[in-house]
């Protein structure tokens, strides 16, 4: 006759507590990290404003000042390329999340303000300053985009003085909106980049973006730059 | 990634780590009773058993097989063997022709009709109570029998399986088996424990006679008899047990095809005798063999494709990101990596995955302590996570390919 087989259900139900432990711990982790993530976006953000918030003061006293006495980089360019990959680091292995979104709009709205700012600093004190204004897309797969931002990545490589403000078409904040207003950008020809008032469509390699603006010559870095920024380093 | 794909891989490998934890705890609750015996009981008397031979074209390896047979620390005259060619075409018969005058040695010729039709024969030529089985590619340690017949002192117990493990391992595919064998010494002791053993496998599984008398011959069973078997001692509540210290030594499958190629019989005659005996799966009365190793047997075949069709997946985005990156700037790489620390992958499934192969590390430690008396890291168990990791999918998805469409699979 068959023996009937004893289980053990306490087992069962005790094993399953555990795996739910181990995964609520990987869980907390990775919250606790991302969450640490977040707060130093917050900071670094932060900080940005508040230097902003000095290049904006300075600027009003500028009628008071010489030139020479605004700093010429005034504003962060580092900070603020090093905020963006970091939020668009973020956005592809977080996800979309308020927190990040609402970072992601403060980041453009100091984009803005820095790109102001530098105008204004450039047409006064007539620094030799390029900018370029890049509009993209992450609400549909726009492989154009990616390659787009892969190119300005190499072109910032090349020339460090030139300032990037990329800005995202699905974020929907009405400053940006704004200044897609005023160029006339629309999601159907992003990947869009624009430059001393000109708007190129569509993608754009290094070598376009070079010919469509002949101004990047000015700012490539002579290799005497590179020998006392390396000195000056030591 | 979409929120369907997010939670089937959340759940699956919830599973997979149930059944990793399942076995740890299981360990920690009854490792007390995991001795090595390191002497025997010189006053016990052993009975008498059988051991067949089935050979099909095994001229190479059959002799070092019954040599070692007739080396095992037994008494003699218990001892009987059994060996039964199922039609070789190559010299096997004459090769065992050359044991037809040892005393204790039978030999057998018959027509080939697949490995369990020499079972079934040398079954029904059997005298003895004990019965039990030799692939002819594997070697049996001298202990091995002595250390497996005390098992059978609990009358309950109707079949008992040793610890196999991999003969000279020389290619890198060799070593990944000699891990994963070792891990399974861990395993199948766990499920022994708990009696949920699904499979006794032909390297020297041996049986009360009465199992053969009650249930019936080995069945055809999809090219996989051994696993069949147990399925059916399960059914009828016979009790099957693991005998670790118990080791025998088997010969490996050399490179990944013919690895595959036994996987793919493996795997198949897991989802075939699976699907024969559906009946069992869940129900309670079965105890852990269906409530716990055939549910997880499917889980892992779902969650080892799975992870394959994720990984895939991922290394497409990765090469279309890289071609749009050439096609953008002619380079695969650009600039130099950063060391901030905010760059690390903090997603919650890479901690998981961390805490899975954490557990399946630890298993293989287990493993190699059970199977060599010392927790030892072996470069094989780098191999097996990595070559596993990438095979495995393959004969699995072909595996229940060939299950759909009702194809067979060959022997080799």
């Amino acid at each position: 006759m068959k023996e009937e087989k004893k289980n053990d259900w306490k087992k069962y139900l005790i094993v399953f507590f555990i795996t739910l432990s181990l995964f609520l711990i990987a869980i907390y982790v990775s919250d606790a990290l991302t969450g640490r993530k977040l707060n130093e976006l917050q900071s670094i953000q932060d900080n940005i404003s508040i230097d902003l918030l000095s290049s904006e003061t300075q600027y009003s006293l500028l009628n008071e000042l010489d030139c020479s006495q605004v700093s010429p980089n005034s504003v962060l360019s580092d900070e603020l390329n090093d905020l963006s990959k970091k939020i668009e680091y973020s956005e592809t292995s977080i996800g979309k999340s308020d927190q990040l979104t609402q970072l992601k709009e403060s980041y453009s709205l100091l984009e803005i303000k820095d790109y102001l700012l530098m105008k204004e600093l450039t047409s006064r004190c007539g620094q030799k300053s390029v900018f370029v204004l890049y509009f993209y897309t992450t609400s549909q797969n726009c492989s154009e985009c990616v390659k787009q931002g892969y190119a300005l990545t190499a072109l910032k490589e090349k020339y460090p003085a030139l300032r990037v403000y990329s800005f995202d078409y699905a974020l929907n904040l009405s400053a940006v909106e704004t200044l897609e207003k005023i160029y006339g950008i629309k999601d159907t020809v992003l990947p869009a980049i624009v430059s001393n008032g000109q708007v190129y469509t569509g993608f754009h390699n290094v070598e376009d973006i070079e010919k469509l603006i002949p101004k990047l010559k000015d700012i490539l870095p002579k290799p005497t730059d590179a020998t006392s920024t390396a000195a000056s380093g030591n | 990634m979409n929120v369907v794909m997010t939670s089937i891989l959340y759940t699956l490998t919830f599973l997979a780590m149930y059944v990793e934890v399942f076995f740890l705890v299981t360990f920690f609750e009854r490792h007390k009773e995991i001795v090595t015996r390191l002497d025997d009981n010189p006053n016990r008397v052993y009975p008498n058993v059988t051991i067949i031979v089935p050979c099909w074209n095994e001229e190479k390896t059959v002799t070092g097989t019954v040599e070692s047979l007739l080396a095992l620390d037994y008494p003699k005259e218990s001892l009987h063997l059994i060996l039964v060619d199922d039609g070789s075409t190559d010299s096997t018969w004459a090769v065992l022709k050359t044991f037809e005058n040892i005393p204790n040695v039978s030999i057998y010729h018959k027509d080939n009709g697949g490995k369990h039709t020499a079972m079934n024969y040398g079954i029904s030529v059997t005298k003895t109570d004990f019965i039990g089985c030799l692939d002819a590619d594997s070697y049996v340690t001298s202990s091995a029998l002595k250390r497996m017949i005390p098992y059978f002192d609990d009358p309950k117990v109707m079949s008992v399986s040793p610890s196999i493990i991999v003969a000279n391992p020389k290619t890198i595919i060799e070593w990944a088996q000699k891990a994963e064998y070792q891990l399974s010494v861990y395993i199948k002791k766990m499920l022994g424990l708990m009696g949920g053993i699904h499979v006794t496998p032909g390297p020297f599984s041996i049986y009360r006679m009465k199992v053969f008398r009650d249930l019936g011959d080995y069945k055809y069973a999809h090219k996989t008899e051994d696993m069949e078997i147990a399925y059916r001692m399960q059914e009828h509540g016979y009790r099957i047990e693991q005998c670790h210290d118990a080791v025998v030594y088997t010969k490996a499958p050399r490179t990944a095809y013919a690895l595959y190629k036994q996987r793919l019989r493996w795997i198949y005659g897991f989802i075939n005798n699976t699907i024969d005996y559906r009946r069992l799966i869940m129900k309670s009365e079965y105890g852990t063999f269906a409530l716990f190793t055939v549910p997880a047997g499917i889980v892992s075949i779902f969650s080892a494709m799975y992870l394959f069709c994720f990984m895939v997946y991922s290394l497409f985005n990765f090469v279309v990101d890289k071609i749009l990156r050439i096609q953008a700037v002619g380079t695969l790489w650009g600039g130099s990596p950063s060391l901030d620390w905010f760059f690390l992958d903090t997603h919650a499934f890479i901690f998981i995955t961390i805490i899975l192969y954490g557990l399946v590390l630890t298993s293989l430690f287990l493993g190699s302590k059970l199977a060599n008396g010392k927790v030892k890291f072996s470069m094989g168990m780098v191999y097996y996570i990595l070559i596993y990791s990438v095979i495995a999918p393959l004969w699995l998805i072909r595996a229940l390919w060939k299950t759909v469409t009702r194809r067979e699979v060959a022997w080799r």
